[in-house]
């Protein structure tokens, strides 16, 4: 896909020709990407779709330096991912990734504890932990009640949200999110969306978002890119994929059927300004055609 | 039939938590039940007293006439009752596809062919035959899962519990375990399915809400999701098309709040713009 360089924007990832293969040299290697190019823009939300075991664990975990590339390079804020140590300690302040199940690395007594564990690594005082722990706190949607509570003692939606703060405290530049609904309740999983949507419009961080759930994809992503065994074999902006029927055929998506009706819709000569993103959208466009 | 009398279930974290508080319930021979709840609501749990994986603390649950202990007739409950879980590769223990689908079986006294002829049954039912003697990880998440499922099957069980078992799959590997679903209904296998997917849910023959280890509602998928206000205040919601509609409605437009296809809310909407 050739994206065009927009002068304007900064660049916040860029990956080139990426390969990795993992237990290399052994008689059960395996070839995780074969070469994998990417472009991110600072403030942008992105979606990084692709069947399980299509590479899309292996590529986000090269974004912070959790994995080193065999060869290619990753960018972040056009600064090359190394070895270093003093590096990879700053970027993992720059990039946070939320990765699937997040809760189960909840391990503190309190959710203090937990939020406050990633800024007590970065030489702040007290005063400036506790009000890094409190606004991550109130950005996720809960409150200061919680600060003494255990994580064990919340439900689903509520721990996974204590996990997603606990990578805000470091107060990440971009933000990267591997299922983030995956499990949650119907009200659990609006919250998480209206969470991420307030990160990307309001604080301007950059998303990158990892799912299986088109309706996610949908509703917050501006970029798509599809990967499969190890490449990305397609991309381009969320909207017109949808509307492509034949690379849903051909990627084995779905189309959201909120999604699907706008379109019908718009064929039988309803003026839609919006495309149907999610039943908000969509009740809106319907609304004032009825009135 | 499988019938929970009073049934509760509690555990000790020290203090007394109870996540399942005296449940009454019926579940039919040949029916396909949607249990949908909130993260914490006890829908779990309540699918491990059904599959006697957890023994109720108090109460007792029937399964055929019978009131089985999950430590002394665990092989006849396994006959009977299968569980399949969200993550398929918790459930998958051999390397290769045809030992996995046997191993619950190994244990059994089955003669070699009995075996694999069991196998040869399943394995078609589930669509992996040209898999047999592959590794499981050479498979799709779809297909382990169907894997997963197919191991729970060669038990010939007549209920199967199935928690969240579409959760962690991509589209089409959701779609492939829901056909999958439908298809051992309608050859008589008596479906559990618990779900966060409410177009999922509208499969069943009858959704139960739980809320807080209790049942909130019960009913036919149409008469449950109607009611929105309901739904919503124990942190689910209803199909998509279904909310659309009641948002619709609370602008003070005339339009039925139900289950609605495409089709036929997309009629619905152009009959509604024909009369402005």
């Amino acid at each position: 896909m050739e994206i065009r360089r927009n002068q304007e924007r900064n660049i916040a990832v860029e990956v080139k020709d990426l390969k990795y293969t993992y237990s290399k040299g052994l008689p059960y290697e395996k070839e995780a990407l074969v070469s994998v190019n990417l472009l991110v823009f600072e403030g942008e939300a992105i979606g990084v779709l692709g069947h399980t075991g299509s590479g899309k664990s292996t590529l986000i975990q090269h974004l912070n330096g959790i994995l080193m590339p065999d060869s290619g390079e990753v960018k972040i804020f056009g600064e090359k991912i190394n070895n270093d140590k003093k590096f990879l300690k700053n970027l993992r302040k720059i990039v946070g990734i939320v990765f699937q199940f997040p809760e189960d690395e909840l391990f503190a007594e309190t959710v203090y504890e937990d939020v406050s564990f990633g800024p007590k690594n970065l030489g702040l005082t007290k005063e400036e932990i506790d009000e890094r722990v409190l606004t991550s706190l109130i950005e996720v949607g809960l409150n200061e009640s919680y600060l003494t509570r255990s994580p064990f003692s919340l439900s689903g939606g509520e721990k996974r949200r204590v996990a997603i703060a606990s990578i805000l405290s470091m107060r990440p530049k971009i933000l990267v999110l591997d299922e983030p609904t995956s499990g949650l309740d119907p009200l659990g999983r609006e919250e998480i969306l209206k969470l991420i949507k307030r990160l990307k419009n309001d604080k301007k961080v950059t998303i990158i978002l990892v799912s299986h759930s088109m309706e996610d994809v949908l509703s917050l992503v501006d970029r798509v890119y599809i990967l499969n065994k190890g490449k990305v074999v397609f991309g381009g902006d969320t909207v017109s994929i949808f509307k492509d029927k034949d690379s849903i055929e051909k990627f084995d998506l779905s189309i959201p059927e909120i999604f699907m009706l706008g379109e019908e819709l718009k064929k039988e000569g309803f003026n839609i300004e919006e495309p149907f993103r999610d039943v908000e959208i969509a009740k809106k466009e319907i609304i004032r055609n009825l009135k | 039939m499988i019938e929970l009398k009073n049934v509760s279930f509690s555990y000790y974290l020290p203090e007394k938590v109870d996540v399942i508080k005296n449940i009454n319930l019926i579940v039919n021979k040949g029916e396909f039940l949607v249990i949908i709840g909130r993260n914490g609501s006890g829908k779990s749990t309540l699918g491990r007293l059904i599959s006697f994986i957890l023994e109720p603390t108090e109460g007792e649950i029937i399964i055929d006439d019978k009131k089985p202990k999950i430590d002394i007739d665990y092989i006849d409950i396994r006959k009977k009752i299968g569980m399949v879980f969200q993550n398929p590769d918790n459930q998958i223990v051999s390397q290769i596809v045809e030992e996995d689908i046997a191993f619950g079986l190994e244990n059994l006294n089955y003669s070699e062919e009995e075996i694999e002829n069991k196998i040869d049954e399943v394995i078609n039912e589930v669509n992996l035959a040209e898999y047999r003697k592959f590794p499981p990880n050479f498979l799709s998440g779809g297909q382990r899962q169907k894997l997963a499922i197919a191991g729970i099957l060669v038990m010939e069980p007549q209920y199967l519990v199935l928690d969240e078992p579409t959760s962690l799959l991509d589209p089409k590997g959701r779609k492939d375990v829901i056909e999958l679903i439908k298809r051992l209904n309608k050859e008589g296998i008596t479906i559990i399915l618990i779900t966060h997917r409410m177009e999922e849910a509208v499969l069943g023959d009858r959704v139960l809400v739980l809320n807080e280890g209790e049942i909130f509602l019960e009913g036919k998928p149409e008469e449950v999701f109607k009611e929105v206000e309901k739904i919503r205040s124990v942190g689910l919601s209803p199909p998509v098309f279904t909310y659309l509609s009641y948002l619709i409605k609370k602008e003070n437009i005339n339009i039925d709040i139900k289950l609605w296809k495409l089709e036929e809310i997309k009629k619905e909407i152009l009959q509604l713009k024909l009369k402005i």
